[in-house]
Formats: C-alpha cells, structure tokens, sequence
C-alpha cells in the first residue's frame, strides 16, 4: 500500500474510532464536509476556538465555584455557552456532561458542579489529544500529496 | 408604492435588488457564540451567500442602520435577502431583535429565521408569532442551509410575481385577488418534529 493509501487508511479508522467511542458525533463529520479547496483549515480552525473557548470558560466555572456562595446563575450561564458550542463541534462527551452539569446548577448543587466541571475538564483534555492527533495524520496526509476533499 | 400600471410597464425585469437570483444572496448572521459564527459563515458561504456575521442584537441593529443613528450612505444600498439570529444573547435577545426588524418599514419583509439549541414549544410559537419564518434548532446543518437558501430564491421570485399580479375588480371577472395570489410558503413550523398548529 502506497504512503498515501496507508495514511487515508489511518485517518479513516482513526475519525471511525473517535465515533465509536462517542468522542464525536455526527456535527463533527458535517463541519469536515464544509471545507474545500480555499478552506482546508477550517475543521482545525473551529476546533481552536472551541478549545479556547473552553479553558476560558473552564476557569470562569472553577472561580465561581470556589466562591463563598457560588453565583449558580453565573456558572449556568458559562454551562449553557460551553454545552451550545460543544454541539456545534461535535463533541458528544463534553456536551452530554454540560447537560447534566445544568441541572446541577439548578438544583445548587456546588458538590455536583465541581464533579461535572472535573469531568468536562477531563475530557477537554482527551478530545484535544485525540484532535491533534487527527489533524496531525491530516497534515501528514496533505504533504504526501493527498487533497482534502479525498478526505470528506 | 408605484402603481400598477408602471410596474406593469417596466416588465419582470425590474430591479428590486435582486435581479432573478443572479447576485449572491447576503445573510445577515447575528450569534455571540464565536464558534457558532464561524460554523454559520462557513455555512453559508458554501451555499455561496455572502455573509456578514455580527456578535449581538445591538450590532445587528448599527449594521442595519436601526438603531437610531444617522444612517451612512451605504444603507441606501444594503440588501439584506435573510437574517438568521440566535435567540439566547445576552443584552438583546433573538426575539427582541426580531421584533425590531419586523417593526422597521425597511426590514420588515426580510425573513428572520431564529435559531436555538433549546426546542422550547412556547419560543418557539413566540417566535413564529411575531413573523419569524423558521426556528431552527442548533446545530445548524448544511441541509437547514440549503433549505432556507432555496426557499428564499422561491420566494425572491414569486415575492416579485405577488407584487405584480394585478388585482382585478370582482365584477369584471372570475377570478379573485386571491385566486392569483401565487402561493407561497407562510410561517413554517418548528422543525425536527415539534409539532404545531
């Protein structure tokens, strides 16, 4: 098998795995159909913001929480945001972990927050290996020669 | 308004501001999520729509020229085809601007599509109530895209047929102003199965 072959290989099996163990969903494969020929950045560039997004909002929840009486509302609010763009990404675990995390917010409940934010924070960890990973083989793939839309 | 006759005259040809769909549709996008900008620009720009994305109502409105400044010079040539607004903002809501733009005599016929990712049955009625044409729920798709874009060329077209029929006086014939009233698509209702009257 030829070094491009072998890397379309790799990076199909790879993106299937990071499905199957619900890292991403399906917004995620949408977002990789939107790139083309003048935009093939555009998967790597959401994704940062995303995660910029995320650690900004990561530390925001963890002040409030360690707050003498915790503005839930406030923590609400950063939870709602971070579980708006994770599923504009695609990133099922982060996503379904802010869905309980608002729940806990509306309860008051600061122990359960800070175990939800434990989590997210976790797997903000995880997804973004798994994402450089990926874009690592892309990069790989793309100065071997091969295109992006081989890729859609 | 002009009158029948001299729309009449000048024939289907007349520049309205989109000439039969030849120039490229521009979108309106307002959404305080950077993330989900980007996504609606890609979006759209894909669909081949020109996009200007703003971060809040407030934006959306200085963009517009509604928000009682004096308008720039630039206004007189502002051709807005759609707007598609997030609905929880924080300052103004989708809904308030909503409410603005349809409250304006120059916006008014644009449609606004809301988006959310809360599929809320009240907001949604809310919305569609105070003449949003869609609600759509985040994510937003390509498909969502596509639709709207197809039911705005459609309605560009027949919008200017509406315009031209002209009314016939009940007693000189069959047929009523409704009767040549071309159809077209109202409010839709929410998609991804709420279901509404």
């Amino acid at each position: 098998m030829d070094v491009l072959s072998h890397l379309h290989r790799q990076i199909a099996d790879f993106t299937a795995s990071l499905h199957r163990e619900g890292f991403l969903d399906e917004q995620f494969t949408q977002l990789q159909k939107l790139r083309d020929e003048s935009t093939p950045d555009f998967v790597n560039e959401v994704v940062s913001l995303f995660f910029e997004d995320c650690e900004k909002l990561v530390t925001n929840m963890a002040r409030a929480l360690e707050s003498q009486t915790v503005d839930f509302k406030q923590v609400d609010s950063s939870v709602h945001q971070l579980k708006g763009s994770s599923s504009s990404i695609g990133a099922t675990k982060i996503k379904n972990i802010c869905i309980a995390f608002r729940t806990y917010c509306e309860a008051k409940n600061r122990e359960g927050c800070v175990r939800c934010l434990q989590e997210v924070d976790h797997e903000r960890v995880l997804l973004k290996n798994k994402l450089q990973t990926l874009f690592r083989l892309e990069q790989q793939f793309v100065t071997a020669g091969g295109s992006i839309p081989a890729l859609q | 308004m002009t009158a029948v006759g001299d729309v009449l005259r000048r024939g289907l040809a007349e520049d309205l501001g989109v000439p039969n769909g030849l120039e490229e549709l521009h979108v309106l996008a307002v959404d305080d999520s950077l993330v989900d900008r980007k996504v609606i620009e890609q979006l759209l720009k894909i669909s081949s729509c020109k996009v200007t994305a703003v971060e809040s109502g407030t934006r959306a409105l200085q963009y517009l020229g509604l928000d009682g400044e004096k308008s720039t010079a630039a206004l007189n040539d502002l051709k807005i085809n759609l707007i598609m607004t997030d609905y929880s903002m924080p300052g103004m809501s989708g809904y308030e601007l909503l409410k603005k733009i349809k409250g304006s005599s120059a916006f008014r016929e644009v449609p606004v599509v809301i988006m959310s990712s809360e599929n809320i049955l009240a907001r949604i009625n809310r919305c569609l109530e105070e003449g949003a044409e869609e609600f759509i729920l985040k994510p937003v798709k390509l498909s969502d895209v596509k639709r709207l874009k197809d039911f705005i060329m459609r309605g560009e077209g027949e919008e200017k047929g509406k315009r031209r029929a002209p009314k016939r006086k009940l007693r000189d014939d069959v047929f009523t102003c409704d009767e040549l009233t071309l159809e077209s698509p109202t409010k839709f209702s929410a998609k991804r199965s709420t279901s509404l009257v």
